[in-house]
């Protein structure tokens, strides 16, 4: 149709982009990665302290958002076949439902975060300091930093879902330009791998 | 056009994988419930492992990607495992 939209066109490399949130997505995977090998090793050099901190978190609301978590990527990893066939609407619902679960884990987090807080752990309290040993202190910190970090990822998920949201209602995401959505939808899987691991680390090994 | 071998998948597989997912993520608690010791350790890991696998494999469809694609993956996982490993025989044996 118009000679500006196949210009366009031409620099449109879908597997240059893929290849590009891939190798974004493995240095993503060793940043967490390393954090990992940190929580092993100290777990390792302190494993009573470890036990004895993680009775302080609540297995039930870890289990609750791990599976908002796995719902919120089956949600989008749909919205690419929904795409495809060219469903907008559905594709609208699909990542407007990973986009409002991913609210509802960042709520849950703050809710447990708050607990925490109101308890007097967090990174650096006098409470902390004074009565717990120093394995449980590492414990609560590789905590916070790692949940922490998960947290920021998610909100940048959220973000890109907003414009992916946006974008495929105003058409510029496509069944014939799709690859914004299935990058997205790489992160948000990356985002749900990463708490596939700190799920069972932090919450479930006690 | 620039669809090139774009597999579609079935909505139907995404809820199946989904209900494995779910299936493991309550193996994996209902494992550690019970008082394994170091076992409930390694017990909740290989389920964090299968899980990311099923993840990696339907969700990140790596199952209808390039065999390039997939071997990078493997390669960063085993950096992972190497880095993991070199790590704990210097904590081990030092």
């Amino acid at each position: 149709m118009e000679h500006v939209k196949q210009i366009a066109h031409e620099h449109y490399d879908p597997e240059a982009s893929k290849i590009g949130m891939w190798l974004f997505i493995f240095t993503e995977l060793l940043l967490f990665g390393v954090l990992f090998v940190i929580y092993s090793v100290y777990r390792y050099l302190n494993h009573g302290a470890f036990e004895l901190a993680a009775e302080e978190l609540d297995p039930f609301i870890g289990a609750v958002n791990t599976v908002i978590l796995l719902i919120s990527s089956m949600t989008i990893a749909m919205s690419t076949t929904s795409l495809q066939k060219r469903n907008r609407n559905f594709t609208l619902l699909l990542t407007g439902t990973t986009f409002v679960l991913g609210v509802v884990f960042l709520v849950n987090k703050y809710f447990e975060w708050s607990g925490k807080f109101d308890h007097g752990i967090f990174p650096g309290s006098e409470y902390l300091i004074n009565n717990f040993s120093q394995g449980e202190i590492l414990f609560f910190g590789l905590y916070f930093i790692m949940t922490g970090l998960h947290a920021l990822h998610i909100i940048i998920g959220l973000t890109l879902i907003g414009i992916v949201i946006w974008r495929v209602s105003t058409g510029t995401i496509n069944a014939d330009r799709p690859v914004l959505l299935e990058n997205t939808g790489l992160y948000w899987h990356l985002v749900d791998i990463i708490w596939i691991f700190l799920f069972p680390l932090f919450y479930l090994i006690i | 056009m620039s669809l090139e071998k774009n597999h579609v998948v079935p909505y139907k597989t995404y809820v199946f994988v989904l209900l494995g997912l779910i299936t493991l993520t309550l193996l994996s608690i209902a494992i550690t419930e019970i008082e394994l010791g170091s076992l409930a350790v390694a017990a909740a890991l290989a389920f964090a492992i299968i899980k990311s696998f099923l993840v990696l494999t339907w969700f990140m469809h790596l199952k209808y990607d390039k065999p390039y694609i997939i071997l990078m993956v493997v390669f960063v996982f085993a950096v992972l495992f190497v880095t993991v490993l070199v790590t704990f025989f210097d904590y081990l044996y030092r």
